[in-house]
């Protein structure tokens, strides 16, 4: 089996779904010759071709708000945001419309369609290239929100996404995009949507994370190991609709649980995780669910690996909490 | 090239008279059953805005002064063509073919509503006629009409899409974004610009700096044109001729309709803030109504009995499409929860148990 990085696998998925279904097209900024700044896109404009593989104008508005209209005639489109920074030009579009659609006109209109995005900090990118806005569109009735951690996921989850029946939003967690490499299976393969993944069990405490800091809370789990704390790590890998049967059993089992996003703390997703965990295994709860999260300030340049939930901010979470 | 454009295409003279070197030339009995439907729009406008100071219903967005450049761009596609709404052309969805009772039920939000209640009235959806989903937003229906003619093309599909907006529009986001996506693309699409001359209570003079809104598609690489927004003929001609310049492959066309709202915004609205009498009063003199009809009554096509044998029928068709709706009972709850996705996630199967758990709400809006 071929060993990839997310950027391959991403690419792989693309290839494959451009093939195997006409009605797909990947458009956005600088997506076709040049194969996307981060080179997602690689190689796809010289295979598919200018019509399937598409440069737009420089406006994210434009990217989504005609990405609806061919998604509306029954085309799969996969636009790209250069950076989830990006994003809010194209917001009314995405909130407004693409979540509304297929409920505003009683089910005539389904407008499905992938946005992928890359997110997140870590990569000296200062705010403008490293926020973490998934929050947003989940609180949008009508949208898919997925955030893989591995190339194995990105591949299997994007192909999931372009065939499903709901707008994705499809964040790419870009200081994985070479960080990681694992194996990905030639071919055709989906991972489910909305099916989180225990990927490293324990007893003792839960740590729900995604992306990119999906490595920083096993890395922490692994220290707390050392501390005789045993963590089970739980990857979303899609956010919304969340996996909730597999977070309360992981609850039950531990009782104790810490939640890893990059997003500002204050109304992030893991305010709703709490929220949810509450409603849910509040019986189950030996100590009080924490957050460990990027501070309530824009995302900073200098700063960012103390702004950064990186597992030496993890570590005394989960120490604390086991020992609460 | 001159860059303001200060032609304006015209095919009837105040007085009904045509001009040959302009007149689309239609059979007879298209023109009247043209102008029958301005009558029967303008009518169903009239009822709408009086049930709505009756409490019935909860809000109208009419089209009164504006029937001819609804109308006439609607009957100028071919029926493979699409067309895109803003939110003032339910004229045009009933002459695409929605039946009258469907779109009342709209305006009750009742259980035949096609959007099932949940949008207030006049936002109406019409795929099966080739007619879009109305949304608030302005403009962002713009740069979706010119993905989907975007994709039309690709497919080698020859039909085109005929995006509607206000002057206001122009001034939004997506104006630009679909002008430009269309120019570079060159998508068969028509961007139809009704310039009714206010954007609720702003003037067309404070939403531009430029001498004619037409003016802004030279910088797009799109054609424009400006037409009599009061004239049906010159709408229809101006149209098709766009149409069909789209469907040969040479691009997009941007039309100006120069015309009047002769009636507030919407009923919410009360343009006794903002606007003059005699102002007012010199823009109901170019009504497009009386226009076309002393067109057609010069042609012997047309007269006083047919005209009030017509209004007694399309009352009689209003009243039964009200008595209906309004006999309609709400849409039921569970409904609330279904389309926001393909299939309703865990959330949305929890609350709509809670929903029906809870105490019922009293009666809403205007049903």
């Amino acid at each position: 089996m071929p060993q990839m990085n997310m950027v391959q696998a991403i690419n792989d998925a693309l290839r494959l779904e451009l093939k195997r279904d006409p009605r797909v097209v990947l458009l956005g900024e600088d997506v076709g010759k040049v194969g996307g700044v981060f080179r997602v896109t690689q190689d796809l404009y010289k295979e598919f071709g200018a019509d399937r593989v598409i440069d737009t104008p420089l406006s994210e508005g434009g990217i989504i708000g005609a990405a609806i209209g061919m998604a509306l005639y029954g085309m799969r489109p996969v636009p790209e945001i250069q950076f989830s920074d990006f994003i809010f030009p194209a917001f009314d579009q995405i909130v407004s419309e693409l979540a509304k659609f297929r409920y505003r006109s009683g089910g005539e209109y389904p407008a499905k369609m992938v946005i992928r995005t890359p997110v997140g900090g870590g990569i000296r990118g200062g705010h403008y290239h490293s926020q973490s806005p998934e929050a947003y569109f989940i609180h949008t009735p009508g949208l898919k929100v997925v955030c893989p951690s591995n190339p194995y996921d990105a591949k299997g989850l994007l192909l999931a996404a372009i065939r499903d029946d709901d707008p994705v939003l499809f964040f790419e967690p870009k200081r994985v995009y070479r960080a990681a490499r694992s194996d990905v299976p030639e071919g055709d393969y989906t991972v489910p949507l909305s099916q989180a993944k225990v990927v490293r069990p324990g007893k003792d405490v839960t740590v729900i994370a995604w992306g990119a800091m999906l490595y920083e809370a096993l890395e922490a789990a692994n220290q707390a190991a050392a501390q005789g704390i045993d963590t089970e790590v739980l990857d979303l890998r899609t956010l919304w609709p969340v996996d909730i049967d597999s977070i309360v059993a992981s609850v039950k089992k531990t009782g104790r649980v810490v939640i890893v996003h990059e997003a500002p703390k204050t109304c992030g997703f893991g305010a709703e995780l709490v929220a949810l965990i509450n409603e849910k295994a509040f019986l189950h709860l030996e100590a009080p669910p924490v957050r460990v999260t990027g501070y309530d300030t824009p995302f900073p340049y200098t700063l960012e690996m103390d702004y950064l939930p990186l597992a030496g901010r993890i570590l005394p979470a989960i120490l604390e909490t086991a020992r609460f | 090239m001159q860059f303001v454009l200060d032609d304006v295409v015209t095919v009837l003279s105040p007085e009904g008279v045509a001009d040959p070197a302009t007149d689309p030339k239609l059979p007879g009995a298209t023109v009247v059953s043209l102008f029958k439907q301005m009558l029967f729009t303008r009518q169903l406008d009239e009822r709408l805005v009086l049930l709505q100071r009756q409490g019935r219903i909860g809000f109208h967005i009419g089209s009164l002064g504006e029937e001819a450049c609804i109308l006439g761009p609607t009957a100028a596609l071919g029926d493979n063509d699409w067309l895109w709404p803003c939110y003032r052309e339910f004229g045009a969805l009933l002459l695409r073919g929605m039946p009258l009772q469907r779109y009342m039920d709209n305006m009750y939000g009742n259980a035949n509503d096609p959007v099932k209640g949940r949008q207030m009235p006049d936002h109406y959806s019409g795929r099966p006629y080739k007619f879009g989903s109305v949304s608030s937003p302005i403009g962002t229906q713009i740069t979706q009409a010119v993905g989907f003619s975007w994709a039309a093309k690709m497919k080698g599909d020859p039909s085109v899409s005929l995006v509607f907006f206000g002057e206001g529009a122009t001034s939004s986001n997506e104006f630009h974004n679909g002008m430009n996506f269309a120019g570079v693309y060159k998508t068969p699409t028509v961007f139809l610009c009704r310039n009714n001359g206010w954007a609720i209570s702003v003037p067309a003079e404070q939403q531009t700096g430029t001498k004619t809104f037409a003016q802004k598609a030279f910088a797009y690489g799109v054609k424009p044109v400006r037409a009599d927004g009061n004239d049906l003929l010159a709408m229809i001609r101006v149209t098709r001729d766009a149409v069909e310049r789209a469907r040969r492959g040479e691009g997009p066309t941007m039309i100006e309709a120069i015309t009047h709202r002769l009636s507030g915004h919407s009923t919410s609205d009360d343009p006794k803030a903002y606007r003059n009498q005699a102002e007012m009063d010199a823009e109901r003199a170019k009504d497009p109504v009386p226009r076309l009809r002393a067109y057609l009554v010069a042609q012997k096509l047309w007269d006083d009995s047919a005209e009030k044998a017509w209004a007694e029928q399309c009352d009689g068709e209003i009243r039964k499409a009200v008595e209906t709706a309004e006999k309609t009972g709400a849409p039921a709850l569970g409904t609330m929860f279904e389309d926001v996705y393909a299939t309703p996630p865990w959330n949305l199967v929890e609350q709509r148990a809670e929903a029906e758990r809870a105490p019922r709400a009293a009666g809403h809006g205007g049903h």
